[in-house]
């Protein structure tokens, strides 16, 4: 059933007992056209956009536990598409353009919200840093704003401007930026997806691949081996894993990255706030919840929680920027396995096998990146080239000395 | 409901009337009741409103697992929303409100949402408000976040102060139950450090809410007992208030200790809280249970209670609930709600039980009350408060009973969330009926109710022997504690997570507004794992975290799918175990006091001489020193430019960092790290030095000089100074351990000024005297010396960085005030200047020298124009990687200087090139403007930046587009020297 | 986490900074694309890792500690140097 007012209110009438599942919970078949594995954010939507757009419904995704159980379901739920680098801005940008889009692309409301991202710079180096970044945005078409202190202020007067360490200069604004309800991305995917044949199966763990002359054509699985023309990967923090199934190495580590949610409170946080003096960024959820987060732990992680200095930099970066959340509590933390590349930047590739591709390295960027990444993604299975904003995005890259560092890191990734 | 204070009994002191007020109104308390227990005792039944349908919501349970009873406390800057009103202490003046009402919580307009419900459904948002899309943000979601939400945050700083400590033990027990107190007692005995850490404001967590006799005292008796011993220990250690919210890493729980709540405002230098690490080789969790309810219809209204806690209120407060009090209760516990409440004279409307037998002592427990065996609560009624209650029985016949409040008892629940914060899950238990801790954090042991061990003799046991199990463990010797008499209670518990034939709306979570047909639905569109459930039906995830929703609302989705609850799920939990004010995780970092404030020697110095100062990382520094009469910084900096260009200038530069290299090998080490040769450095001479990373991109630069054969000082940027120390470590112990040197940070034992200008040198011969030669000749360029200045070990370089003939003159830290006075004095006839950061960011782009805005992390040495100090050879960090295709590109953005044509014109760092003609778009980015500045010399402002093929493109114009101000102006590409290119004046 | 160092004893995790990968060894001065292999690639295992840390609030100390990047227990500490030598 089509999901609107009406259905709702036709379906309130008879106690909501006609609802049918939001997608088909799948048994695995023999073989399919192509094999997703990961039902995360972006292997579902590089499902639908398979089925959709590049008319490929004959495929599984293949989810080890719960479909939305990775880094979709364990995030901050900020959208945006500020970045600096020419390899990124289209990118992100598409995956902006396809946010603005969801919704009605999906039948379901995954609440994106475009209530204006901000990033607050402390110092003119800064501040030379972020016009640098929003005059390569709007290069790019993108909407970006500079805002002087005063204007800040204006927008946010809570914000410590008179007692601060590192007194708040101004900021850039994106105003299309925003949040989106993340799991809800996971399932309106899988509905579509689901719908236009592609089989989701939970609790399926890929335990191996299936190889013959060299070529990858499917996977064994905790419910048998499957086959497959093509096998893509989309498994965030359990790339090096998966890949090492496959004998490869990636120039990825695994993180975690935490983030909290404060008790339910009537609106205070209009939009997305990004502290530039320390690890901090801020929204509130249309529950009610502040939503923030910081830096990851910075040390490899397989374990999705994380320790206590991470909680204590993240709520001092907190307080130093709005000392009104002293009394409020912190409710609940998580932890998210972060792929974290050698340069920041995701690689959507072939691999170095015949019939693997690959989509990882996702750093903090993965949930932003969700549209975006599945149609690019859903372009190099069907086609076997590059989607046009992701040319940048390939794993010969380090060889070759073409690094996307947008913070100039370097090769050390706890530090992007 | 009408609760009233009992004419005896309870641990509250009736001699210590408190006034407190709620909604506006006065009530009076005692000492040691809670603002639940005196809102009961006061008859105030209603407290607050719930979260989706705004129904009325009354006193739920006693503890931290409170899911209705939440209020603002406290008024102004202190503004405490979604407080729990059972867990607050009631102290002298306390202020409450309720919340999520308007206009009032007897009358609030968004219960109308009530009506609304069929719609309002699980995950109704996600199926509708889509089209069309621009409503959204305009309409819809504004909506949507006016009406969720608790309580309202105060939008001003938060007055008070919160404290860090770290403590360490032997053993830490977390509860002072008695389970808790006989672990604490054994490990003490047996010499262990203990830390006993109890959310409570008193210790002996259940013992004090029932009547039970332990040794033949009442619970609270025989724990004062055991506390007094304790506290004569001095190896235990008693922390009250004080509960553990996480299990961490290598044996460190995070903790808060409410050192002050529990006070109107905090008394002088104390916080008004504590965030402990609590480091501990043992633990034992002792945290105890929390009851279960079981759901049905109308379960939600005011005086539906747990059981427990009903009997908390008459024993441990002297409150009883209401007037008539009905038991529905799964199990033998709550039978002795009925017992209690009758021994203290208050009626007991009926006790329900859907097993239909008990045994004869507890049936005993209800006394002539009327008993329903084989039947269950179906629906409960009454708008405001609780009315009556329909019983149905077996045979499907009904009965309705007057009652203001039900105690409701399914079961008890273990506190073993705790164990599950390292991502074990726990394990259910058929015989136990609850799910119990499974495999545990390293060192941590879980006893007692906890444990799923209810009875007091099994808490006591298991106390005891966990306790000595960790005192042996850690090599103390076992204590042996009498055998304790208990009273002989009985948990058996018949399993009912919900009554299926309810008519009305059945709650599962409570504060969220879950029924029962959420999860139905759920489980329709096929949100069947336990996490689907909750993320689509927020169960769980208000601010009780489900403490006494989540395994109903598993029980529930498991009959739903015809599978056993452990193959439906089961629960973990993650920090923190309750909600901790997100002050307390900062502590004292906040304000002034976020980060450090470093400041150089000549810090004071400066303030008096009014210098304007500027973050440099966490250092202060003296960004300008205005003049009187000059009211803007161009003034100001212009005029301590043409000062140091036309006489003399000094500005501290304490904060460049410096690295002490000795030993045999210190030449063949710097040649590994820098780019460019070191090993030839003539002793007493310095060399300007670029390091790369390993992956070929400049790290950072600076002059290290060769102050003996096998003694050299290396300088650092400011910001990279601890990062090239590091580095630097890592090469010499990780990659070349067998090269024979030694270093170490002296950035803060020396203080370091440049001396600038043409007359610097007369300068510094006036501060040295004639003794000391500094001609062309005995200091030329790039000279290293180590002076004597006054008996004070001195270093002069001639180094330049202005484009001037300049030294820096570095003393030990402590004399770097006097120094800097020093300085001015002997230039006083010079015309000397103090000048600072910005001056000096002039001259050096004036000079065309790469600083921070150019080394960004992403510039190669090609691209700052500085290729040709990459060795040839030598091996070196980064020159492997560097030659990689992609950093040899000549097309790469390069180092040029700008300027604009229309010389009034201003540039802007961060500004993008385009050709001439080009049109503003991506395709046709060349790079973009680093730094700019004013330069007095020349008149006009100035840049350097990063163009494409720049170092071809000297003297083409092109434009710099700045779309974020509005600017797009011609500017001139010229190289990036823009005054005294010839470098005539620094070998003046 | 705690880290017990060598040298100063166990500390919080805050004292230190993390490098990663132990396993990683630089290359021979001419050893070419063995260097990317060097920079950029890690194993990045689940399970028991080698990795290094940097006692910078301490004694300054490159260690090689062995932990479970699932549970993070540590089973060894020592100094790089050692290692290195070894």
């Amino acid at each position: 059933m089509r999901n609107s007012i009406f259905s709702l209110a036709l379906n309130a009438l008879s106690g909501h007992k006609h609802w049918q599942p939001t997608w088909r919970d799948a048994e695995p078949r023999a073989a399919y056209d192509v094999i997703i594995i990961g039902g995360g954010g972006h292997g579902l939507a590089t499902a639908h956009y398979l089925a959709k757009i590049y008319g490929i419904t004959n495929v599984a995704v293949l989810e080890k536990s719960w479909i939305g159980s990775g880094n979709v379901g364990r995030n901050t739920t900020i959208v945006r598409s500020n970045y600096l680098l020419p390899g990124n801005i289209p990118f992100y940008e598409l995956s902006m353009k396809l946010w603005e889009g969801l919704e009605q692309d999906l039948n379901y409301n995954a609440m994106v919200s475009q209530r204006g991202v901000l990033n607050l710079f402390h110092s003119d180096g800064q501040r030379d840093g972020y016009v640098r970044r929003g005059n390569a945005m709007r290069l790019h078409g993108v909407d970006a704003e500079l805002l002087d202190q005063a204007a800040v202020r204006k927008l946010y007067p809570f914000l410590d401007f008179d007692h601060a360490r590192f007194p708040i200069q101004g900021g850039l604004l994106q105003k299309r930026g925003g949040t989106v309800r993340h799991d809800a991305v996971a399932w309106g995917y899988a509905k579509t997806a689901s719908a236009r044949g592609v089989d989701i199966v939970q609790n399926c763990e890929v335990r191996g691949f299936i190889v013959e002359d060299g070529q990858v054509v499917g996977v064994e699985t905790s419910r048998g081996s499957i086959r497959a023309g093509k096998v893509g990967m989309a498994v965030a923090g359990a790339s090096s894993q998966v890949a090492a199934m496959a004998g490869l190495k990636l120039p990825i580590e695994s993180h975690v990255l935490q983030a909290f949610v404060s008790e339910g409170l009537k609106p205070l946080i209009p939009g997305v706030i990004t502290f530039g003096a320390g690890h901090f960024y801020i929204s509130q959820s249309d529950k009610g919840g502040l939503v923030f987060g910081g830096d990851i732990d910075g040390y490899n992680s397989y374990a999705q929680r994380g320790n206590l200095p991470v909680v204590e930099d993240v709520c001092e970066g907190g307080m130093a920027l709005m000392p009104m959340i002293g009394r409020l509590r912190l409710l609940r933390s998580w932890g998210g396995l972060m792929d974290m590349s050698m340069d920041g930047s995701p690689i959507i590739d072939r691999t170095p096998i015949s019939g693997l591709y690959l989509n990882a390295g996702w750093c903090y960027g993965g949930f932003k990146a969700t549209p975006a990444s599945g149609l690019s993604f859903a372009h190099l299975l069907a086609t076997d080239t590059a989607h046009e904003t992701a040319k940048a995005y390939r794993l010969d890259r380090f060889a070759t000395g073409h690094m996307l560092d947008e913070k100039g890191q370097g090769a050390q990734p706890n530090l992007h | 409901m009408s609760g009233r204070r009992l004419a005896s009994g309870g641990l509250i002191n009736r001699a210590a009337p408190v006034r407190f007020a709620f909604d506006g109104r006065d009530f009076a308390g005692f000492a040691g009741d809670t603002v639940a227990s005196a809102l009961l005792a006061n008859g105030v039944g209603l407290v607050g409103r719930s979260f989706k349908y705004h129904r009325p919501r009354g006193v739920f349970s006693a503890g931290p697992e409170e899911p209705n009873a939440l209020v603002e406390l406290r008024n102004g800057t202190r503004r405490e929303p979604n407080t729990k009103a059972t867990t607050a202490e009631l102290f002298a003046g306390l202020v409450a409100r309720s919340q999520n009402r308007w206009p009032s919580l007897a009358f609030d307009v968004l219960a109308i949402n009530q009506l609304a419900s069929p719609i309002f459904v699980a995950g109704f948002y996600y199926k509708t408000f889509m089209w069309p899309a621009v409503l959204w943000e305009k309409l819809y979601e504004p909506l949507i976040r006016r009406a969720a939400g608790l309580g309202k945050a105060s939008v001003e700083t938060d007055p008070d102060s919160y404290e860090k400590a770290t403590a360490f033990c032997d053993v830490l027990v977390i509860g002072s139950g008695p389970a808790g107190l006989m672990a604490a007692l054994t490990a003490g005995r047996a010499g262990a450090r203990v830390i006993v850490a109890e959310e409570d404001f008193p210790l002996g967590g259940r013992l004090l809410a029932e009547t039970y006799e332990i040794d033949g005292m009442p619970g609270a008796a025989w724990t004062a007992g055991v506390e007094a011993e304790l506290r004569a220990l001095p190896n235990v250690r008693i922390m009250r208030r004080t509960v553990v919210f996480g299990v961490y890493d290598g044996g460190t729980y995070g903790a808060l200790e409410r050192v002050s709540d529990h006070l109107a405002v905090p008394p002088p230098h104390q916080p008004r809280q504590r965030l402990w690490k609590l480091v501990a080789k043992r633990t034992v969790l002792a945290a105890g249970a929390i009851e279960r309810p079981v759901v049905f219809g109308g379960n939600d209204r005011p005086g539906v209670m747990l059981a427990s806690a009903v009997r908390s209120y008459a024993n441990r407060f002297g409150v009883a609930a209401g007037e008539r009090i009905a038991v529905f209760t799964t199990g033998d516990d709550g039978w002795r709600t009925a017992g209690d409440l009758l021994a203290q004279g208050v009626t007991v409307a009926a006790v329900i039980d859907p097993r239909t037998e008990v045994a004869p002592a507890v049936r005993a427990l209800a006394g002539g009350a009327e008993v329903y065996l084989g039947a269950m609560v179906r629906d409960a009624h009454g708008a405001h408060g609780l009315r009556r209650i329909d019983v149905v029985r077996a045979d499907g016949s009904s009965v309705s009973i007057a009652a203001d409040v039900l105690a409701v008892s399914g079961g008890w629940n273990p506190t073993a969330s705790l164990a599950t914060h390292h991502g074990a899950r726990t394990e259910w238990s058929d015989t136990k009926l609850a799910f119990l801790p499974g495999k545990t954090p390293p060192g941590l042991a879980v006893a007692g109710a906890a444990a799923g061990n209810f009875t007091t003799a099994e808490a006591l046991a298991d106390g005891v022997r966990l306790g000595n199990e960790a005192a042996v463990a850690l090599g103390f010797t076992a204590t042996s504690i009498a055998a304790i008499r208990t009273s002989d209670e009985s948990f058996a518990v018949a399993p009912l997570f919900h009554v299926a034939a309810a008519r009305t709306k059945a709650f599962v979570d409570l504060q969220n507004d879950v029924t029962v047909k959420d999860i139905a639905l759920a489980e329709r569109e096929g949100f069947r794992s336990v996490e689907h459930l909750k993320r689509y039906t927020t169960l769980g995830m208000a601010t009780d975290q489900g403490k006494t929703s989540n395994v109903n609302g598993l029980a529930i989705m498991a009959e739903l799918t015809g599978r056993s609850i452990p193959e439906t799920g089961s629960t973990r939990s993650r920090p923190p175990h309750v909600p901790v004010a997100i002050g307390a995780f900062a502590g004292l970092h906040k304000g002034l006091d976020f980060k450090p404030t470093r400041l150089p020697a000549s810090h004071g110095w400066a303030v008096a001489r009014g210098a304007v100062f500027v973050e440099t990382g966490q250092w202060l520094r003296a960004q300008w020193y205005p003049q009187p009469g000059e009211t803007d910084w161009l003034t100001s900096v212009t005029r301590e430019v043409k000062a140091v260009r036309g006489g003399a200038g000094i500005c501290d530069v304490s904060t460049l960092g410096k690295i002490a290299l000795e030993g045999p090998d210190v030449g063949a080490f710097l040649d590994r790290v820098y780019a460019n040769m070191f090993s030839t450095l003539p002793v007493g001479r310095a060399r300007y030095g670029l390091m790369l990373r390993e992956d070929g991109i400049v790290m950072d630069d600076g002059t290290t000089a060769r102050l003996a054969d096998e003694r050299f000082v290396m300088s650092t940027t400011t910001i990279n100074a601890g990062k090239v120390m590091q580095h630097l470590e890592f090469c010499h112990q990780v990659l070349w351990p067998e090269l024979d040197l030694d270093m170490v940070s002296v950035t803060e034992q020396w203080a370091q000024f440049a001396v600038a200008g043409p007359s610097s040198r007369q300068l510094l011969q006036t501060l040295f005297g004639p003794g000391v030669d500094l001609s062309d000749a005995a200091v030329p360029y790039m000279a290293a010396r180590e002076l004597q200045l006054d008996s004070i070990p001195a270093r002069l370089f001639r180094l330049s960085f202005s484009g001037e003939l300049a030294y820096e003159i570095a003393v030990p830290a402590r004399f770097g005030a006097a120094l800097a006075g020093a300085l001015v004095t002997a230039g006083a006839g010079l015309g000397v200047v103090p000048y600072g950061t910005e001056a000096l960011g002039v001259m050096r782009v004036e000079k065309g020298h790469v600083a921070g805005n150019e080394l960004n992390g992403t510039s190669t040495a090609g691209d700052l124009g500085l290729g040709r100090m990459l060795s040839s050879k030598k091996d070196f960090i980064g020159r492997t990687m560097a030659a990689r295709p992609g950093l040899v590109d000549p097309a790469r953005p390069a180092l040029v200087g700008l300027r604009p044509v229309d010389r009034a014109q201003r540039l802007r760092a961060g500004a993008h090139f385009l050709a001439r003609d080009a049109k503003a778009e991506a395709a046709n980015d060349a790079g973009y403007m680093t730094s700019v500045v004013f330069s007095p010399e020349l008149g006009h402002w100035i840049g350097l930046g990063l163009l494409a093929n720049g170092p071809q493109r000297h003297g083409e114009i092109i434009r710099a587009y700045d779309a974020l101000r509005g600017e797009d102006i011609a500017v001139e590409v010229v190289p990036p020297v823009h005054v005294d290119p010839e470098g005539v004046r620094l070998r003046g | 986490m705690r880290i017990d160092c060598p040298f100063c004893g166990s500390r919080e995790i805050v004292e230190f900074s993390y490098l990663g990968d132990a396993g990683v060894q630089r290359p021979a001065p001419d050893a070419g694309s063995v260097f990317t292999d060097y920079v950029y690639l890690r194993d990045n295992v689940a399970g028991r890792h080698r990795e290094y840390w940097y006692h910078g609030s301490g004694c300054h100390s490159w260690l090689v500690v062995e932990r479970d990047t699932r549970s993070h227990e540590i089973f060894s500490v020592d100094y790089a140097h050692r290692e290195t030598v070894r």
